[in-house]
């Protein structure tokens, strides 16, 4: 047990023989690289940590940021059980229309009040209070709501928003627009969460033009759904477990739009943390051309 | 952008001559686009005026002040077709439908043939067709509109759900238009609004689910209409219209004959590989076990059947009626009994083995795991038996009869109780979880990806989270079910008292499909293979194909049929309240 720890936390001691191997990539692992992650895989984590960190930017070619994002990750450990509570939120206000910034930080502040309001009584009331709607339909008053006051603060204005609820392993996502929740796993498959509420994705999914078309057509950033727009809105609201061991990602289109899912998932994967994986992230969509605001958070959960 | 206002003309003082004066507000800020924007409307409205039918409105004048511009026309009287949709309860009949569609075609007609240059329509919609006090359709707003809102730039478009997908190129021709008219009887006939839908998606909302009145031809010639490729719709207007006609003509619609419902699959050359009559109703669901069918049954006995031939194998008689299915294990059968005991029978010579007392009728199910028999009983208890001695390890006060069969995982207990509550227990009998639904929960649960479905007499399906028992969401149907869930591709099958068999997205809680039969239906979906087998109180067994929701076959029984099928090899074998066990080819 005392080579566990020492082999996660030494290295200051006696660094590791270095040999002509070291730089071949393939080469078999030491015997204390075995070790470390064995102890890695072996640790348990009580309670269950979820776990956030995000990263924003203007990006190389705006003046005004347009995105927000909103995290709370939270947990209340007990005898009456554990469950992690998270809320994740990435509104990517529209460009070339007034108070686009207006209308995603509306979306992100009533999302996440409507919700911590309605977790409120069964949180922290005494005694507790037990819901009276589900996941689901909590989510959807939220966004139902954040569509009602955008309209009323920001007329004429729009916001895609897509938000991650986490109650114990559900993760519930609700999506409106073209910002995307991606899971990454640790062997490197990405899986998209979200189905973008745009025009060229749509024309995409029906044949009529290519992925390489989409991606340089003119009305790429059109969308069909988002906040603000239109009387009705109908969001996409799905659960899923938690992708354990994985990694849950919501971005806005700044990122997905200049980096593709292989280098967004070897940055997540080979960043020591979460937080750098969010700064590197960004980084790389700024090298990239930063053609619009870039935001994205990341959450994890150790269990 | 615009209003439209109802005005007299004042030219006429000693009539009253009602017209309808559009107003357009002109935004550009830059006063040569303004200009543009001004002669392109003058140059519409001059087009427009010329035009003579009595489909299209006419034009009496039109004037700009300051930066709005108006167009005097014709006051219609009237709604608008989305309005009509909107207020009508039910569906309008098709051949309604079918005469709104012609006179369509007619004015699309004549707009196509315009000389010198055709004129595209390009914004045909429910909202821009009125329909007059004759019952007659004008088509309004004439896109003269549009020129006020081009230089508008954004990221945002409202898709206006009813244009096709080469609109979207720019291209706007006659096959353009027919699209658009596809699309507007497709809302029409099914009240399914295409803005409020993915474009494009028609082909997913077949016209005929939706709204099954609907005739197949009509059917096709919209779907026709709707095509992606331009070149795979109607050559022209003129088509769409015999295409309609020819419709009308083969449902009789057009000459104003009745035709009854069209008649689906009818499955009555099924015959049953054997059946096997008991003395009283089968309420319950029969066990399938190495060739041997067992089934309890309200003469108070459980048989067991040769599963190949039907053949009568023992009985074994208990006190009251059998409606719990036989749990197998190893050499013994478990099952409860009215008469308040749970039963361990061998399984060749259906000899006792032990029995174990409760204080209620036993109408739960067995489940058999990690050395105990969990079943439930009205005494309120859950029971954890010691499968070989039949002594009591330890019970759970549920707060209600517990009903509903247990579902075991390879550490904890599900199960739901008349009060509404629905319990999670370890395998000590401690409770890990406790939730409450408004009725009670008779449905037994299925637990599938960490996510519990169960239905309750509150006319819901819940799923909830398997480890802390948040409901996720709940779907809502018509009336109570005590319908136990079925679960496959991310698909959830319920029944429910309303008549119907429910599909539902298990991530969505989106409805796929539902299928009406005709009576209750308390039974539960078994799925196997491609296909959903379900029994109703109407006395059927039905085959569903799951996926789709469309019916392949049903088998009548002659009593109400409350259990579940079970299928093990390409057989189904299902009992009825027609004191009938039937075994039939999947």
């Amino acid at each position: 047990m005392m080579d566990f720890i020492k082999n996660l936390f030494g290295g200051k001691k006696e660094p590791p023989k270095r040999s002509a191997i070291d730089n071949v990539i393939t080469a078999p692992l030491s015997e204390a690289q075995l070790q470390s992650i064995k102890a890695t895989a072996s640790a348990r984590f009580e309670p269950v940590q979820l776990i956030v960190a995000s990263g924003q930017s203007v990006g190389r070619q705006r003046e005004l940021n347009e995105d927000s994002l909103f995290t709370l990750a939270s947990t209340i450990a007990g005898n009456s059980g554990n469950p992690p509570f998270g809320l994740f939120i990435i509104a990517d206000g529209m460009g070339g229309h007034q108070y686009g910034e207006v209308a995603s930080n509306t979306a992100i502040r009533s999302i996440s009040g409507y919700v911590l309001n309605k977790f409120h009584g069964s949180f922290f009331a005494m005694p507790s209070v037990p819901l009276e709607e589900s996941l689901q339909e909590i989510l959807m008053g939220a966004i139902m709501d954040a569509q009602r006051r955008v309209l009323q603060e920001a007329p004429g204005s729009g916001t895609t928003a897509t938000s991650a609820l986490v109650v114990g392993q559900q993760l519930t996502i609700g999506h409106v627009g073209d910002s995307r929740a991606y899971a990454i796993y640790p062997d490197h498959r990405i899986e998209l969460l979200t189905r973008d509420h745009s025009l060229v994705r749509r024309l995409e999914e029906l044949g009529q033009i290519t992925a390489s078309e989409a991606a340089v057509h003119p009305q790429r950033n059109v969308l069909y759904r988002a906040l603000g727009q239109g009387e009705s809105l109908e969001p996409d609201i799905v659960t899923m477990p938690f992708p354990v061991g994985g990694y849950l990602m919501i971005c806005s289109d700044g990122l997905w739009g200049v980096l593709s899912d292989d280098e967004i998932s070897k940055i997540v994967l080979g960043a020591p943390d979460i937080q750098r994986a969010c700064q590197e992230l960004v980084a790389a969509a700024n090298n990239a051309g930063g053609p619009d605001n870039i935001s994205v958070i990341i959450a994890r959960m150790l269990s | 952008m615009g209003s439209v206002y109802r005005a007299r003309d004042l030219h006429f003082p000693n009539v009253i001559k009602l017209v309808a004066v559009k107003e357009m507000i002109n935004q550009a800020p830059d006063p040569l686009v303004r200009q543009t924007i001004v002669s392109n409307f003058e140059r519409e409205a001059n087009i427009l005026a010329t035009l003579s039918h009595p489909a299209i409105p006419r034009i009496y004048d039109y004037f700009s002040l300051d930066n709005r511009s108006y167009l005097v026309l014709e006051f219609i009287g009237g709604h608008d077709l989305e309005v009509i949709i909107s207020q009508t309860e039910g569906f309008l009949p098709e051949e309604q439908v079918l005469a709104w569609a012609i006179e369509l075609c007619d004015v699309m007609s004549f707009l196509h043939n315009h000389k010198p240059d055709p004129i595209i329509f390009r914004d045909l919609k429910p909202s821009n067709v009125m329909i007059n006090q004759h019952n007659h359709v004008i088509l309004i707003d004439f896109g003269i509109a549009k020129v006020f809102q081009s230089g508008q730039k954004g990221t945002m478009i409202g898709t206006e759900g009813y244009s096709p997908p080469e609109q979207y190129r720019g291209e706007a021709s006659v096959q353009a238009d027919i699209y658009a008219l596809g699309a507007s009887l497709h809302h029409i006939v099914t009240k399914r609004d295409p803005r409020l839908e993915p474009p494009f998606s028609f082909n997913e909302r077949p016209v005929r689910k939706i709204n099954p009145n609907v005739s197949a031809e009509l059917e096709s010639v919209i779907n026709i209409a709707l095509q992606y490729t331009p070149s795979d719709r109607f050559k022209s207007v003129e088509d769409f219209k015999q295409a309609l006609i020819a419709a009308g003509r083969k449902t009789g619609l057009l000459n104003r004959i009745n035709v009854g419902p069209s008649v689906i699959v009818q499955g009555n050359d099924i015959k049953p590989l054997w059946v096997f009559k008991c003395e009283d109703e089968i309420r319950g669901t029969p066990a399938y076990h190495n060739g041997s069918l067992f089934v309890g049954c309200y003469d108070n006995n459980l048989y067991a059947l040769d599963a190949a031939e039907g053949k009568f194998q023992w009985k074994y008689a208990t006190d009251g009626g059998v409606v719990s299915r036989p749990a197998v294990f190893e050499e013994s059968l478990f099952f409860g009994s009215e008469d308040k005991l749970v039963h361990a029978v061998n399984m060749r010579s259906g000899k006792v083995v032990w029995t174990y007392a409760t204080d209620g009728r036993v109408r739960s199910s067995p489940r058999i795991a990690d050395g105990h028999v969990f079943v439930g009983s009205d005494d309120r208890m859950l029971h954890a038996i010691n499968l070989a001695t039949g002594r009591r390890a330890w019970t759970v006060d549920a707060g209600g009869e517990v009903r509903s069969t247990p579902f075991v995982t390879p550490d904890l207990i599900y199960f739901g109780a008349e009060s509404g509550d629905f319990i999670c227990a370890n395998f000590n009998g401690n409770i890990k979880w406790r939730f409450k639904a408004k009725r009670s929960l008779t449905s037994s649960p299925w637990v599938y990806k960490d996510t519990v479905f169960v239905s309750s007499v509150d006319n819901h399906l819940y799923a909830l989270d398997a480890k802390s028992g948040w409901a996720v969401w709940r779907f809502r149907m018509d009336k109570p079910s005590i319908s136990s869930p079925a679960v496959a591709d991310d698909m959830v099958f319920v029944g429910c008292s309303d008549a119907h068999i429910y599909a539902v997205d298990a991530r969505s809680s989106k409805e796929i499909w539902r299928f009406k039969t005709e009576h209750q239906v308390n039974g539960s979906p078994v799925l196997y293979k491609d296909a959903l087998y379900c029994g109703s109180i109407d006395g059927n067994l039905y085959c569903i194909e799951y996926k789709t929701g469309r019916m392949r076959w049903k088998f009548n029984t002659k009593g109400p049929i409350t259990g579940t099928p079970v299928v093990y090899d390409d057989i189904i074998y299902v009992g009825s309240n027609d004191h009938l066990v039937y075994a039939l080819l999947a």
